[in-house]
């Protein structure tokens, strides 16, 4: 019981997050709406660390998991992927190095 | 045989066996390249062409997986309901950090991809590549590009940060939770912050913010970016 009224618990702030996504026009998913509302809820003692805690650790260590079905969909790509692989990768690799050389500088100051 | 084959029950039993296995590869010999991502998407692809089925069987077969994806997003919150307190502590610098990491990788993606001779589309379709699917395909929507190509990227940049975002970061002496969290986040969303799950809480924590804030500041920055980076280039 106690694991299914976390798990409706998630669903509820998942659904909200839906319609608010839905009716705001905000350029927000639906989840990151509902992350975003469990953060507001467990900071305002509206939703309790005991109801949530379980299914959110298992849903934190086994996230990669829930990617690899998306992740398998790179196969019907695999057309434009190799016509323009060069660039595309480099792009990629480009940024990725840009991205973390800039973020993990700029927190390591001062601090 | 074949109706079997194409069930859910066994491409879910073949997902979850291939994870597994090479998770306990990956603790094994602790190699980079041994991600466990990594391996299980090259095997399912080969599993999935050996026994010709198509990718829209699959997912459909899986969705009892990727179902789950929106809820660890959502449990994202809970951890950083966790670290608030050291969140507040450093708010100016984190916002910093975030925005210039948001407009450094829109620029450095496009303008890379248009020196090596990338199409508009792909471009475009680039653009929001560091950032989490819906809000990737919305920019790449409003913008000209290609959603569906969109997707492949965010995947791709999502596996290559990581098996590789760790290995670098430790090279350049990025070592504590709220850097390497933010960094992988802001990079690779939540693929990023998974990779590093394992080192702790706080790192979840901090990948679960830099994903979100890269997020939304991408989701408003990057159509003004690739509107000016589209006047100036052509």
């Amino acid at each position: 019981m106690i694991l299914i009224k976390q798990v409706a618990i998630f669903l509820g702030l998942w659904l909200l997050g839906e319609i608010i996504s839905y009716y705001s026009h905000l350029p927000l998913s639906g989840s990151i709406i509902g992350m975003l509302l469990l953060l507001i809820g467990l900071e305002s003692k509206l939703i309790k660390t005991k109801d949530v805690k379980d299914v959110a650790n298992f849903l934190l260590n086994n996230m990669a998991m829930f990617f690899i079905p998306a992740g398998v969909g790179l196969m019907c790509h695999y057309r434009v992927l190799k016509q323009e692989w060069l660039p595309i990768s480099v792009a990629i690799v480009v940024s990725a190095i840009v991205v973390m050389t800039v973020v993990g500088l700029i927190m390591k100051k001062r601090s | 045989m074949k109706e079997l084959l194409n069930s859910p029950l066994a491409h879910v039993c073949f997902t979850l066996a291939v994870f597994i296995l090479s998770k306990k590869l990956q603790a094994k010999y602790k190699s980079p390249l041994l991600n466990p991502i990594l391996i299980t998407i090259v095997l399912v692809i080969s599993f999935l062409l050996l026994t010709d089925t198509s990718y829209q069987d699959y997912e459909r077969n899986t969705q009892v997986i990727s179902f789950w994806l929106a809820p660890s997003v959502i449990a994202l919150g809970y951890a950083l309901y966790s670290f608030l307190g050291e969140i507040k502590a450093d708010f100016k610098k984190i916002i910093i950090s975030m925005i210039v990491g948001s407009l450094t990788g829109i620029v450095s993606v496009f303008i890379t991809a248009y020196l090596l001779g990338a199409s508009k589309a792909t471009m475009i379709s680039l653009a929001p590549k560091s950032v989490t699917t819906p809000i990737a395909i919305e920019v790449s929507k409003e913008m000209g590009g290609i959603p569906s190509l969109t997707v492949a990227f965010v995947i791709v940049v999502g596996v290559l940060g990581a098996i590789f975002g760790q290995t670098y970061l430790k090279l350049i002496g990025v070592n504590d939770p709220k850097s390497v969290g933010l960094s992988l986040g802001a990079t690779a969303h939540a693929l990023g912050t998974a990779s590093i799950s394992e080192r702790g809480p706080d790192f979840s924590a901090f990948g679960g913010l830099g994903m979100a804030l890269n997020g939304v500041l991408t989701a408003i920055l990057a159509p003004w970016v690739i509107k000016l980076l589209l006047i100036l280039l052509y």
